[in-house]
């Protein structure tokens, strides 16, 4: 008798320890931070994205491998006869969360949204003049000019129910000014495979699987999202088996969790490159003992400052093995890279100090290297390893690092001779770096260019992209702009950043080069 | 009495205004909230119009007006970060704290008394030595270190508690608890020790001197001499005078209890208010890092006015001051 009811026991635990196995679904995914808000285009932040494309959909987006895939849109295509138009075909069949019906209506809404004056992700979608509802699946994108990249633009562009909108008084993206806020940042209604159960801001969000989504149906079907904000105490989190997947890694901890028993780490590149960048033009640096003259406006000074710079030494001690280093300022998936242009010299510091001398500074020169401690991995030991190499060739640099949120509007003020940036490239495009990095600096564009470097040229061909359809042409065009700008060393590059997601190596999520995987991707091991 | 509250009162929203001028001098030094706003996509327009729109433009006296003559209406306005009412986010986040605060202020006052009395008793054993020197490291260690530790012992190698978080809370409508659920209270183990640790060894120290300086009096003597027992003598007489002292501490401690969570907060993730504030610290949130500045000024003028007329009802001698000043 005894051993029969425990046998019972025996086969009841082993059934349901099956059903556990069968329905491991629910995956608690930790990150640094909380998205920012629910509403889909008031913010055009990375972590709010990821958060938001459980829950909304867009009508493009990127694969793994960079490239754009369908979505809410099955296909996309220029008009015939009209290059100003971009046309979308919509995925049929598909409701929102509450049972309303997707079409080219709530596209139309969504898109003239996300445009509007509140919407922080309105430059991405400047060069739009009108959206039309051609029938309840076509919807007809009018452009300014031609606009041969736009659909690059739209990866992150959430599409939200019209009808939902206006019942909640949605029109308008929440203005931070006018002091309310508003129904979407705390409530959603999208299309996408999840929908949110609860949500503790900075705590916990529980998303629950959307049984009529129209995809594939994913193995996880709950979702808690837990921001944990200390590196020791995430990573301690997933050892401890109290999350499943930290996104967050940081680089110390790789190497750690790959040699820990039940845990693993997937690694790949990020679109994003690290650079240097300093003041181009005539006026004397603000930083420096040479007075008379801006040593850096040399293009001797500039070859001298990239010999000094050991892109592997920093590869190999400060960033632990994790970076691609980089001979251009471009990301590897981005178009317009090739192997050539990130090729980079070895360090030489006796030519280096050579070209000081032929500059004209045998005896170096003093400067400031403006750099951020928490924004970049790293980002401060990278500043502080170049200043020493830099040291070697006789140019004595003072680091002045400062949190991001002070770096930044110094930056922005081109009040830095020499700082430490990032860059992310969302559209895929060379044009994208162009316009803020490398265009003469001006309300609209080169926002980001605060060396103040100023080419005419250069800035008529950036121009030019943006409306040349003919792709074989407009490459050849991003070719010659980037053979000026690694000539010039408009930006000194270092490398780009790799991603680490950490989990219980049951699992298996492959590494978004956008940061941005969906939990949709996650399969457990049989 | 009430004349002497009323005054108490004023000078408090003296502190409290004096308070956020200085904060509102400060921020013009942390950085600038337009950037991590707007993000990449963005151009220098862009910057310019939500600035103006913000009223970051204004000098920071008018700016600080303008928080003034809100604040009086019971307004904080909306926290850049989070999009939500900075007064709302705080309102949700108090209690977290409040009982967290609480829980390490026990454990504090328990360990602490008793181990006091222990040492104090017991001077020249080998547990006292030990206990002496325990309490050294306990002051001298960094919190954020403390915190770490027990987690990596308790959470990763023996996996008795959880590492981070509250646990499941029950919302009674006005207060989220994390004291009625099992997750709830095993979530605040490891941050009520880690915060109590500091207080507990003040404590400790503090009951230790006191009883050693009453055993030395006259009357403890007498009471020997009169036969009372050991146990009387102690409890009864020496402790009861010491406790004075002990209670008024442990109230003031409270108050920077409850305002510098922060760093136990951060590395629990404990959603208080002390990590809500580091993290409108890191992206500028001017409107949290007002409107938590004052609440913690209001904390401490309102525990300062409680012992206040403590004293005052306490102590004759200021009452009849009063009275006679009437």
């Amino acid at each position: 008798m005894h051993s029969s009811l425990t046998r019972i026991a025996a086969a009841l635990i082993a059934s349901t320890m099956l059903a556990g196995v069968a329905n491991a679904e629910t995956i608690r995914w930790a990150r640094s931070s909380d998205a920012l808000t629910l509403d889909p285009h008031s913010q055009n932040q990375g972590v709010t994205h990821t958060f938001a494309h459980h829950i909304y959909e867009t009508l493009l987006d990127r694969a793994v491998s960079g490239e754009l895939q369908p979505r809410l849109a099955t296909e996309w295509h220029i008009k015939e006869g009209d290059p100003t138009v971009w046309v979308f075909k919509l995925r049929e069949g598909v409701k929102f969360h509450d049972g309303a019906d997707f079409t080219a209506e709530d596209v139309v809404f969504s898109l003239n949204r996300a445009r509007s004056e509140g919407s922080n992700m309105k430059q991405l979608h400047a060069e739009v003049a009108e959206v039309r509802a051609i029938d309840d699946h076509t919807v007809e994108v009018q452009m300014i000019g031609p606009s041969p990249l736009y659909p690059n633009n739209i990866t992150n562009t959430f599409m939200m129910d019209k009808t939902w909108s206006e019942a909640h008084d949605l029109q308008e993206v929440q203005d931070f000014g006018a002091g309310e806020t508003n129904y979407a940042v705390l409530n959603t209604n999208g299309t996408g495979p999840y929908t949110l159960e609860s949500r503790e801001v900075d705590v916990r969000s529980v998303l629950k699987l959307n049984e009529g989504w129209w995809g594939e149906t994913p193995a996880v079907t709950e979702i808690h999202f837990l921001p944990i904000s200390d590196n020791a105490t995430r990573i301690a989190a997933l050892l401890s088996g109290d999350v499943d997947i930290v996104q967050d890694v940081p680089v110390q901890d790789i190497e750690r969790l790959q040699n820990s028993a039940g845990f693993k780490v997937e690694t790949g590149p990020e679109n994003r490159i690290i650079y240097f960048g300093y003041k181009f033009g005539e006026a004397p640096l603000k930083s420096s003992n040479i007075t008379d003259s801006n040593p850096i406006n040399n293009p001797l000074v500039r070859e001298a400052m990239e010999l000094a710079l050991d892109r592997d030494a920093i590869q190999r001690v400060v960033m632990r093995g994790q970076s691609v280093p980089a001979g251009i300022a471009n990301p590897p998936f981005v178009n317009g890279w090739t192997a050539e242009l990130d090729a980079y010299p070895k360090p030489d510091i006796e030519k280096a100090k050579a070209l000081l001398a032929e500059a004209g500074y045998p005896d170096g020169f003093t400067i400031t290297l403006d750099t951020p401690n928490n924004r970049y991995v790293n980002d401060e030991a990278i500043s502080t390893a170049y200043v020493g190499m830099l040291g070697q060739i006789g140019i004595k640099v003072t680091l002045a690092s400062r949190p991001v949120a002070e770096h930044s509007p110094i930056i922005l003020a081109n009040e830095s001779d020499f700082y430490l940036l990032g860059w992310g490239v969302p559209t895929f495009d060379s044009a994208y770096i162009f316009n803020d990095l490398v265009h003469t600096k001006n309300a609209t564009h080169g926002t980001y260019n605060v060396g103040l470097y100023s080419n005419p040229e250069i800035d008529d061909k950036i121009i030019a992209l943006g409306t040349e359809t003919d792709l074989e042409k407009r490459n050849a065009s991003i070719a010659e702009i980037w053979k000026v700008v690694k000539a010039d060393r408009v930006l000194l590059p270092v490398h780009n950043q790799v991603l680490a997601y950490a989990m219980r190596d049951d699992l298996t999520l492959p590494v978004h080069p956008e940061n941005q995987p969906y939990m949709t991707m996650v399969k457990f091991a049989e | 009495m009430l004349a002497f509250i009323a005054r108490r009162l004023a000078q408090s929203v003296v502190v409290m205004l004096v308070v956020a001028f200085i904060a509102f001098l400060v921020f013009r030094y942390v950085g600038d909230p337009v950037s991590s706003m707007l993000g990449q996509d963005s151009t220098m327009a862009d910057h310019e119009a939500l600035r103006e729109r913000l009223g970051l433009n204004e000098p920071f006296y008018v700016q600080f007006y303008h928080f003034v003559t809100n604040a009086l209406q019971g307004q904080f306005g909306i926290s850049y970060r989070l999009q939500q009412p900075v007064s709302q986010l705080i309102m949700e986040r108090l209690p977290a704290t409040i009982e967290l605060a609480f829980a390490s202020s026990i454990i504090a006052l328990v360990l602490g008394v008793g181990l006091g009395i222990y040492t104090a008793l017991r001077q020249r054993t080998f547990g006292t030595g030990v206990i002496m020197t325990l309490s050294l490291i306990g002051v001298s260690l960094p919190t954020f270190l403390i915190g770490i530790g027990l987690i990596y012992i308790f959470a990763v190698e023996l996996k008795w508690l959880p590492s981070f978080g509250r646990g499941q809370v029950v919302d009674l409508g006005w207060w989220r608890t994390g004291l009625l659920t099992e997750s709830g209270l095993r979530s605040l183990i490891l941050p009520a020790i880690t915060l109590s640790l500091f207080q507990l060894t003040l404590i400790m120290r503090l009951v230790r001197a006191e009883m050693l300086e009453v055993l030395r009096t006259d009357y403890i003597r007498f009471a020997k001499a009169r036969g009372l027992s050991q146990r009387a003598i102690n409890f009864g007489h020496a402790l009861r005078n010491t406790m004075v002292p002990v209670i008024t501490i442990t109230g003031l401690q409270l108050g920077s209890v409850i305002a510098f969570a922060i760093i136990t907060e951060t590395v629990f993730q404990w959603p208080g208010v002390g990590s809500l504030f580091v993290n409108s610290v890191a992206v500028v949130d001017v409107p949290v890092m007002a409107a938590y500045l004052v609440f913690v000024a209001l904390v401490f003028v309102v525990i300062n006015l409680i012992v206040d007329i403590l004293y005052f009802i306490v102590d004759p001698r200021l009452r009849d001051g009063a009275k006679s000043g009437r």
